[in-house]
């Protein structure tokens, strides 16, 4: 059995992260991992888009063409990838950004106002942290106990902001069991 | 000790710690930047050595002069730096001296590109740099790898005295996978005092060493190149390392990959295998010294018809695979480059159009 | 009459290869006594260029390592950044230093590599047979300049002491030469001076040496000193360039 999901956006967004720590949370629960980055010139601003390996036996190709599941956290990235999708799959689309939707009826599409609730929760910049717990409570890739924990570690050395992103972690599970 | 998750490129600078290196020199290059970062910030807690040199060229000076004085010493680079630094492992690999060099490849040549390659097989494995010499090439295949390789690495670069190089790509660099530190190096009792220059107190000796490469007498020099290749041989009776996948099957084809491309094949293989075709893979996890003999026993197994060396390259491994298959199979090469990894679909297609 | 002269200890007893009137025996001799008088011989690690001093280490009595053509200054950086404790020094010619070598001496000194450097200016390329260096006078000939040095298509002359005093990380930078007892003597004091700033851990060091290359300027010995006397010094003024507060 193996699960890959990708994340996208523009860079800035915090996708490496969030993919970053859904990895960690299902390497914690055992699984084999692998943490795929695009990688190009550009620092800022660019696209960034990361796809993380889930595998019960150690992860072959590290080259995803088709994944299970897409979270886009803006437009062209669901343009790019929303076809590359398998059928069965969850999309999250960012709808604070994205106007549109994955015109696929074989997916289950996950709409998550992330920045709007991020603002609401406290600060824009945790949108990463309630998609990627929206998209884990809806998807069920990795237990919801063992990545809560992950999110909180990764913030070990800001204790300042670990109530913000506690707060967006559980916004995101609230969006995704009411989606 | 627990895993984490780590990217290569970090990993490799971790494992250089833990394998007793507290030098490092290196110029900024992707996509192994992260290397020198890590270790920027890694090294001063442990009291070791971080420099950033001016250019490759001065770095694989820096590295000559520290592993000539008997330090453990390491630098990493990828493929446009690692042309730069060919000068100095010559010379390094003449005058003996153990040093680390890691290549996490990009697309060539010239500048070419940033994304993962295999382009510097031919470089890594069969020169580089100038003059009868050899490096001892590891090809990981992912980050696990990666880390176990380089520590091993400078337990080898002391044993046989010269530069042991990890040929890596930017895909290994790159990626995050978990990663489990091995608790203790092996290590071969040093015999540095009889050709380091440590300087003569430090020995406790009024013999003076000398680190260099010019013999102008052809006999001496006829003598150290001699020396170098009782060591390559050498390494061809103990430090080949290879894996079979799907090798105990009656497989009808055999690929020949290294690397992150032999993980593709490991995939297009299990896909293939649901369709009831068996196909095997014997991957190098040294290039040099090459699995000669393992290619050729794999190569010639009786269900076999064709072998394939896959590559992120034009074609450059597969020169020494059909040298080591000696005419009994067809070698077929299929590869690209550029950036873009071949897909295990890609592979598949490829492996059907054989049979 | 007790011992009145004796080869120092930091020179072996090998006959040197150098051309009758070279100076880079002097040179050679004024390292070793410097060495023997701070009594770091046994912590010494000289690096040879390529060039004439190639093969010094034949003539030192004490660690060596050989770089490539102008690598030594990178070389010196590796060694003095692992094993602070060893007193360093590369030895290197115009070609060596000042052409392929310039990147690597302007980095070492800028960093403030804490080795010394000692550089031997005869205005020539000696082992490979007289060719243009980037320290050849303006007019003066030389085998890729077989009719003088055109400064029109090569430019002028490098003063190195002057180039590397201008850069702000502080150092002891210093020109010096060895064409008659009272300039040889000054010389040692400079070069004794260098390794004094290193044995205290004080700065990167920089000894420019004015000497003669008789056999590629195609003079004597004595008019080979005459013609530096009166062409190189003009150009290359004596004396300490830069020294560290």
């Amino acid at each position: 059995m193996q699960t890959e999901i990708k994340f996208a956006g523009f860079g800035g967004q915090g996708i490496l992260l969030s993919a970053k720590l859904l990895a960690y949370a299902a390497m914690k629960q055992g699984f084999f991992v692998a943490w795929v980055p695009s990688y190009g010139p550009e620092m800022r601003g660019g696209t960034a888009y990361c796809t993380v390996v889930i595998g019960d036996k150690r992860i072959g190709s590290p080259i995803i063409k088709n994944p299970s599941h897409l979270v886009a956290m803006n437009r062209p990235s669901l343009e790019k990838f929303a076809a590359d999708v398998k059928p069965g799959g969850v999309i999250l689309i960012n709808s604070s950004l994205i106007p549109t939707r994955s015109n696929r009826t074989d997916i289950t599409e996950l709409i998550v106002p992330a920045n709007d609730s991020a603002i609401k929760v406290g600060s824009v910049k945790c949108a990463n942290i309630i998609a990627l717990s929206a998209f884990a409570a809806k998807a069920k890739v990795v237990d919801m106990d063992i990545l809560r924990h992950c999110v909180m570690d990764e913030f070990s050395a800001k204790p300042k902001i670990i109530p913000l992103n506690m707060k967006a972690f559980d916004e995101g599970v609230d969006i995704a069991n009411k989606n | 000790m627990a895993k984490v998750l780590m990217k290569g490129n970090e990993a490799i600078g971790e494992a250089a710690i833990r394998a007793g290196c507290k030098n490092y020199f290196a110029y900024p290059i992707t996509p192994q930047s992260e290397v020198a970062e890590y270790l920027a910030k890694r090294l001063p807690e442990v009291g070791g050595v971080f420099l950033q040199g001016e250019s490759e060229v001065a770095v694989g000076y820096m590295i000559f002069g520290a592993a000539g004085c008997g330090e453990r010493v390491m630098t990493t680079s990828s493929s446009p730096g690692i042309s730069l630094m060919s000068e100095a492992l010559s010379y390094i690999a003449a005058a003996q001296c153990p040093a680390v060099f890691v290549n996490i490849m990009r697309g060539g040549p010239g500048l070419g590109g940033i994304l993962p390659s295999q382009g510097d097989y031919f470089q890594a494995v069969k020169g580089g740099g100038h003059g009868d010499y050899h490096l001892l090439v590891f090809a990981p295949d992912g980050v696990q790898e990666a880390v176990e390789m380089t520590m091993n690495a400078f337990t080898l670069a002391e044993k046989y005295r010269g530069p042991v190089m990890i040929l890596g790509d930017g895909m290994i660099g790159q990626m995050m996978e978990p990663v489990e530190f091995p608790d203790h190096l092996k290590s071969e009792p040093s015999n540095k005092d009889s050709w380091a220059t440590s300087g003569m107190d430090k020995r406790k000796s009024d013999k003076r060493n000398l680190v260099r490469s010019l013999f102008l007498d052809p006999t001496e020099l006829n003598q150290n190149n001699l020396t170098l290749k009782a060591k390559y041989d050498r390494m061809k009776k103990e430090e080949i390392l290879y894996e079979g996948y799907n090798t105990d099957s009656e497989y009808k084809v055999l690929i020949v990959s290294y690397g992150t491309m032999s993980r593709v094949c490991k995939t297009a293989i299990d896909m293939m295998k649901e369709e009831g075709i068996e196909v095997g893979l014997l991957r190098p996890k040294t290039l040099f010294p090459f699995p000669e003999e393992a290619v050729f026993t794999a190569a010639t197994k009786e269900s076999c018809k064709a072998v394939i060396s896959i590559e992120m390259s034009m074609g450059q491994m597969v020169e020494d695979v059909e040298r080591c298959v000696k005419g009994q199979r067809k070698v077929d090469f299929y590869g690209e480059c550029g950036g873009d990894i071949p897909t295990p679909e890609k592979i598949v297609e490829i492996i059907k159009g054989l049979l | 009459m007790g011992k009145t002269f004796s080869k120092p200890e930091a020179l072996s007893s090998n006959m040197t290869h150098y051309c009758p009137g070279c100076t880079h025996g002097i040179v050679h001799r004024l390292v070793a006594e410097a060495i023997d008088e701070l009594g770091i011989r046994g912590r010494t690690v000289g690096i040879a260029p390529v060039g004439c001093a190639v093969l010094c280490y034949n003539y030192f009595n004490f660690d060596f390592q050989e770089a490539a053509h102008g690598r030594a200054p990178a070389m010196a950086t590796g060694i003095k950044r692992v094993r602070p404790d060893l007193i360093v020094f590369t030895y290197q010619g115009d070609g060596d230093l000042a052409s392929i070598g310039m990147g690597e001496i302007i980095h070492a000194a800028n960093r403030g590599e804490k080795f010394t450097t000692i550089f031997i200016n005869n205005a020539i390329y000696g082992m490979t047979g007289g060719q243009m260096a980037p320290t050849t006078m303006p007019g003066q000939r030389a085998t890729t300049a077989p009719t003088g040095r055109d400064t029109a298509l090569t430019g002028m002359p490098i003063r190195m002491a002057n180039l590397l005093k201008e850069l702000v990380t502080p150092g002891y930078v210093t020109r010096q030469a060895v064409l008659n007892p009272k300039q040889i003597n000054k010389a040692k004091k400079a070069i004794k001076k260098a390794f004094e700033y290193q044995v205290a851990g004080k700065c990167f060091s920089f000894v420019e040496v004015i000497s003669t290359c008789p056999t590629n300027w195609g003079l004597t010995p004595l008019d080979a000193l005459k013609w530096a006397e009166d062409t190189l010094l003009p150009y290359y003024e004596l004396g300490d360039y830069k020294i560290p507060e």
